[in-house]
């Protein structure tokens, strides 16, 4: 039985647990809104672009493709782009990542495959590096901008797209979480480089002219397309970051609410205790006399 | 007759309106886009969009950097990487 003081004290430490799950829950639900405005206002772009990669992908095709969309003809090589968020507090979101990168790493190197990461985010290199030590590659540090925008997803593109032209790899896989609600983000693995083929077949429209070329156009969307591609899972990470943060941090706020019961209830029991002995001890004093 | 016209960036949608004419700077030099502008697709260089809401009003300029045009039954779409102004 703990004592009266001790018990003091920890409900007191609880209520500035709680208090602090409670701002961080306040701050997260107002930058959930930004974060959710803000993945939305990406999403023209991102349609559009692959509505014109499809029908210039489908006319461009055979030899005359870029190496972003044929490949290198390999499979041997691959770089999984992770992208986690910087800061914790989010719940299960940083770990349903790893996991999601785990299983793809465990299901490549099963196919007897070769496996390296690309880290976006510093919460998944811990977790990363005890299970792979020696495959974690380069990394992007996003700690620095308050915001991660166009920018940073354009470096990290530019930096994906070096390595590729340099042969470092194959295919790199992006694993990032897509936002569903403030309740479900579940993380989601895309091929990123070789753009993969659009799958829906464009019918052959009206005749378009094509200035300068339909290669060179091509040329230039890719590398476009890879940036965007990295922009919306920033997008999506920030939302989902919010969205995973307000969740636990609720959660957190109600546990430590019944906790603060619990311990009121077990310190009122005890000090009711306290006085009842005291009592009972002048009492059997006063008859003994 | 008013042209559709889309200026769209990778954070947001910037203009969505029906215009009179827009100027673009293409790769391979200027072009104006009236209503009714054949299919086209261009890559555009870094240099300014001039939006004409009317016909002979002044133009509305806009900086854009990296992207490329398009045009189709739906109007005019920019997409461009960055835009000021």
């Amino acid at each position: 039985m703990p004592s009266l003081k001790e018990l003091k004290g920890r409900i007191n430490s609880v209520k500035s647990t709680q208090k602090i799950t409670k701002a961080k829950q306040m701050v997260a639900a107002a930058k959930l809104r930004r974060a959710q405005a803000a993945a939305e206002a990406g999403r023209p772009y991102a349609t559009r672009l692959s509505a014109v990669m499809a029908s210039l992908a489908s006319k461009v095709s055979g030899s005359a493709a870029p190496k972003l969309l044929a490949g290198t003809g390999s499979d041997q090589r691959n770089l999984l782009v992770v992208v986690n968020t910087d800061k914790g507090l989010c719940g299960g979101l940083n770990s349903n990542l790893v996991k999601a990168a785990k299983a793809k790493a465990r299901e490549l190197q099963a196919a007897g495959k070769s496996v390296e990461f690309y880290l976006v985010g510093k919460k998944g290199r811990a977790p990363l590096k005890r299970e792979f030590p020696a495959l974690i590659g380069g990394g992007f540090d996003t700690t620095v901008a308050k915001t991660p925008g166009f920018a940073e997803a354009e470096a990290i593109a530019n930096e994906l797209i070096a390595m590729f032209d340099a042969g470092h790899f194959d295919v790199a896989h992006l694993i990032y979480p897509t936002f569903k609600s403030a309740l479900a983000q579940d993380p989601t693995v895309n091929q990123l480089i070789p753009v993969p083929a659009p799958a829906d077949a464009v019918e052959a429209d009206a005749v378009v002219e094509y200035e300068p070329g339909e290669e060179e156009i091509l040329e230039e969307l890719l590398p476009r397309y890879v940036r965007t591609q990295l922009f919306g899972a920033l997008l999506e990470r920030e939302a989902s970051e919010q969205g995973a943060s307000m969740t636990a941090m609720d959660n957190a706020t109600r546990n430590a609410g019944e906790l603060i019961q619990k311990l009121t209830i077990q310190y009122n029991r005890s000090r009711q205790a306290a006085i009842t002995t005291e009592l009972i001890e002048i009492i059997a004093g006063a008859e003994a006399l | 007759m008013p042209l559709h016209f889309e200026l769209v960036t990778p954070a947001k949608l910037v203009r969505s309106e029906d215009v009179h004419m827009v100027v673009v700077p293409g790769t391979e030099g200027e072009f104006g886009v009236l209503e009714g502008h054949a299919p086209f697709m261009s890559t555009i260089r870094d240099g300014a969009l001039q939006v004409f809401r009317t016909a002979g009003a002044a133009p509305e300029v806009i900086q854009v950097r990296g992207g490329f045009a398009e045009v189709g039954d739906k109007g005019l779409t920019v997409l461009a990487e960055h835009v000021e102004g």
